[in-house]
């Protein structure tokens, strides 16, 4: 069985992030990266299916040439093999762009299944998935908190408010997880060294065959219009009682006149 | 001598640290009033390959050194020394010397297991009336045809009396020198040998929630082929073994003195007396910076002992000058670390409490305080 895993490199959760006011792009060379942290739950549970079923577990990534650390970190998890898409064109892409990028890698390596986690910790669209499937022509099941495979059945337990959606389709599929899958390992120190030799794959997008023209700020089907930071948060009003009661009037009509209660 | 560490060691630090905090961190407090490790957290180092880390593959290791083994331990310290210490006694004294003087043989029958974190070794040399002059043993092996017949009893051994306690190294007289000493010769005795029995666990000021036991050996037979090093080659393949052995306690005192400026940073921002943080206050603020530059300077001592060992260099004196620094900075860094919590720093919900009591050990394993002296004040041709 072969298993590929998408991953992204994004900005720290805990950084304070910057936006390019140039391009209104994400200024990704000031902070500190990581591998998007639902990520680690797709690469976990591409090693487990391995560890089922036998096979190859290859993780793609599209980021700039530095972005490659990111793909090492998933290496060192386990995975046998990488493919890192990096082109200047790419600047700029939105996530639709994205998947069509991704897709065109996905025909190169002609995987049984793809899994995505479920979405990215900086844009936050979760279009990716979706989006990739619709490209590929193949089922996308999303949202999984549980995945199954058996023969060429994919089977996934997807949450939902009164307790789960059990969705099935044919492979191959592109399956989307979510954090609590499980449990993602750490890696070993024989993981990081052996990452640093595994074979990766570049691809340009001539490579792919994709036209320069259709990703990136060119072909964004997106655009950021305008950006500005959050104002600073108003100091609070403040309810004091005179020692009648009063106040609680006064509460129960600033709740009503806010329409919350 | 090279104090950078490699992206990988960096890398892999920046793991152990992840883990530390969401596996090891949530579970401290409820190991320590349990008296006892959560085998969920033996089990992931395990899979880590902490306890493989200085040895090399071919004997189920992670082929890294011993700079690399004290990171993980110095980051698992940070928030719990009880972990720590298990980290440090398994790999540093129970496997450390089984890798060193073991045959061929020895190392796939006993390395492996241990290396993998199946299970965990222990060394047992101190004994119920004294740990400092360690060549005055009184347990005794004898030879019995192709047995040794171990008698004796030691004291205050870490690792031995665990469900994955697989061995522990005992060092016994097995005869007299030329000049009279003793003859001292290092054995493997498995767990579950017959003559061998693992006593009540101590009742201990701190690290509580590691094992530390009595180890009684009656008429205790195993074959010769345990025998570890050459007969009449322990005491000095102990020595090593505990000489190494300082560099990884002096990283873990490193971690607990990071812990204590982790601790106090977040506190001091936030407790407020008298209208503004107690950071403002230089009296607390100076006490943390002074936390800092123990903890700074522990670090550089171990990092630099280490690399000495890992390039083969002699590196005893730098392992002594490491221990004795950072253990005093430890106790004195927890201390100061209660107070600048104030009552707080009494309760048993702070980490720095744990800390405190964790601290004053570190003193006192694989060699006191005094002992490091007499060494550096030897090194000077002193004493
Ligand atoms: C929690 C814990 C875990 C341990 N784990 C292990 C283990 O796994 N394996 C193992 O073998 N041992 C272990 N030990 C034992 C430890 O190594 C000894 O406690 C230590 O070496 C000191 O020996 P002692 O306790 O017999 O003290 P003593 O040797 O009796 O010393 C008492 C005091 O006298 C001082 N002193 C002794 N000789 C001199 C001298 N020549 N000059 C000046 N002062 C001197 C000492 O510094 C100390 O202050 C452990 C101890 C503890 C507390």
């Amino acid at each position: 069985m072969k298993i590929l895993v998408t991953v992204k490199r994004v900005p720290d959760t805990a950084a304070e992030k910057r936006l390019d006011p140039a391009d209104k792009t994400l200024d990704r060379e000031s902070v500190e990266t990581i591998l998007n942290p639902v990520d680690e739950y797709a690469v976990e549970e591409a090693l487990r299916l391995k560890e089922q079923h036998g096979g190859e577990v290859v993780v793609l990534c599209m980021g700039p040439s530095s972005a490659l650390a990111t793909v090492r970190k998933a290496l060192s998890m386990g995975p046998d093999a990488a493919v890192h898409v990096h082109d200047d064109a790419l600047h700029g892409s939105c996530a639709f762009n994205t998947a069509k990028v991704l897709q065109a890698a996905i025909r190169q390596v002609e995987p049984d299944i793809v899994l995505c986690g479920s979405e990215s910790t900086d844009a936050r669209t979760s279009l990716v998935p979706s989006a990739l499937a619709e490209y590929l022509g193949w089922p996308g099941l999303t949202g999984a908190k549980q995945l199954e495979v058996d023969g060429a059945t994919v089977r996934v337990h997807r949450e939902t408010e009164n307790g789960y959606d059990v969705v099935e389709a044919d492979g191959p599929a592109v399956v989307s997880v979510v954090k609590g899958i499980n449990e993602p390992r750490y890696p070993s120190f024989k993981g990081i060294m052996a990452a640093k030799s595994k074979p990766v794959t570049d691809y340009t997008l001539a490579d792919l065959g994709v036209d320069p023209g259709e990703v990136g700020t060119a072909g964004a089907t997106t655009e950021v219009v305008d950006f500005a930071p959050r104002p600073p948060r108003q100091a609070g009003q403040q309810v004091k009682d005179p020692g009648d009661g009063s106040a609680a009037v006064e509460l129960a009509e600033f709740l009503a006149g806010h329409k919350f209660i | 001598m090279d104090l950078e560490l490699t992206p990988e060691q960096e890398e892999f630090r920046k793991i152990v640290r992840a883990f530390a905090e969401e596996v090891v961190g949530p579970r401290a407090e409820a190991m320590d009033r349990a008296g006892a490790l959560d085998p969920v957290v033996l089990d992931q180092m395990a899979a880590m390959g902490l306890f493989g880390l200085p040895f090399p593959e071919e004997v189920g290791g992670m082929g890294a050194d011993y700079t690399t083994l004290c990171l993980a331990i110095e980051e698992l310290a940070r928030v719990d020394s009880s972990v720590a210490i298990t980290l440090e006694a398994a790999v540093g004294l129970g496997a450390m010397p089984i890798w060193r003087y073991g045959s061929a043989e020895q190392h796939q029958r006993w390395l492996r297991p241990l290396a993998a974190g199946e299970q965990l070794g222990a060394f047992g040399l101190t004994e119920p009336a004294g740990g400092s002059d360690a060549g005055a043993l009184a347990t005794r092996a004898t030879l019995d045809g192709d047995e040794w017949v171990i008698d004796g009893t030691k004291a205050l051994i870490t690792n031995a009396g665990l469900d994955r306690s697989g061995l522990v190294t005992v060092a016994a007289v097995t005869g007299q020198r030329p000049d009279g000493r003793h003859e001292i010769t290092n054995i493997i005795v498995p767990t579950g040998t017959p003559g061998y029995r693992v006593g009540r666990s101590y009742a201990k000021v701190g690290w509580h929630a590691s094992d530390t036991r009595e180890l009684i050996f009656e008429s205790c037979r195993v074959p010769v082929a345990n025998t570890l090093g050459e007969r009449g080659a322990g005491l000095a393949n102990f020595l090593r073994t505990l000489e190494e052995g300082r560099v990884a306690v002096a990283a873990l005192a490193t971690g607990l003195c990071q812990g204590c400026v982790d601790e106090c940073t977040r506190y001091a921002r936030e407790r407020e007396a008298f209208g503004q943080p107690i950071a403002a206050f230089q009296a607390v603020a100076f006490k943390i910076a002074d936390m800092e530059v123990r903890a700074h300077t522990a670090r550089l001592a171990w990092q630099q002992a280490a690399a000495k060992l890992d390039a083969g260099q002699p590196f005893g004196r730098e392992a002594a000058i490491a221990k004795l620094y950072a253990s005093e900075a430890a106790v004195t860094s927890a201390r100061d670390a209660v107070q600048v919590h104030g009552g707080y720093g009494f309760m048993e919900e702070f980490p720095v409490a744990r800390f405190y009591r964790d601290a004053k050990v570190l003193e006192i394993g694989e060699g006191t305080s005094e002992i490091m002296r007499i060494l550096i004040a030897r090194s000077l041709g002193l004493g």
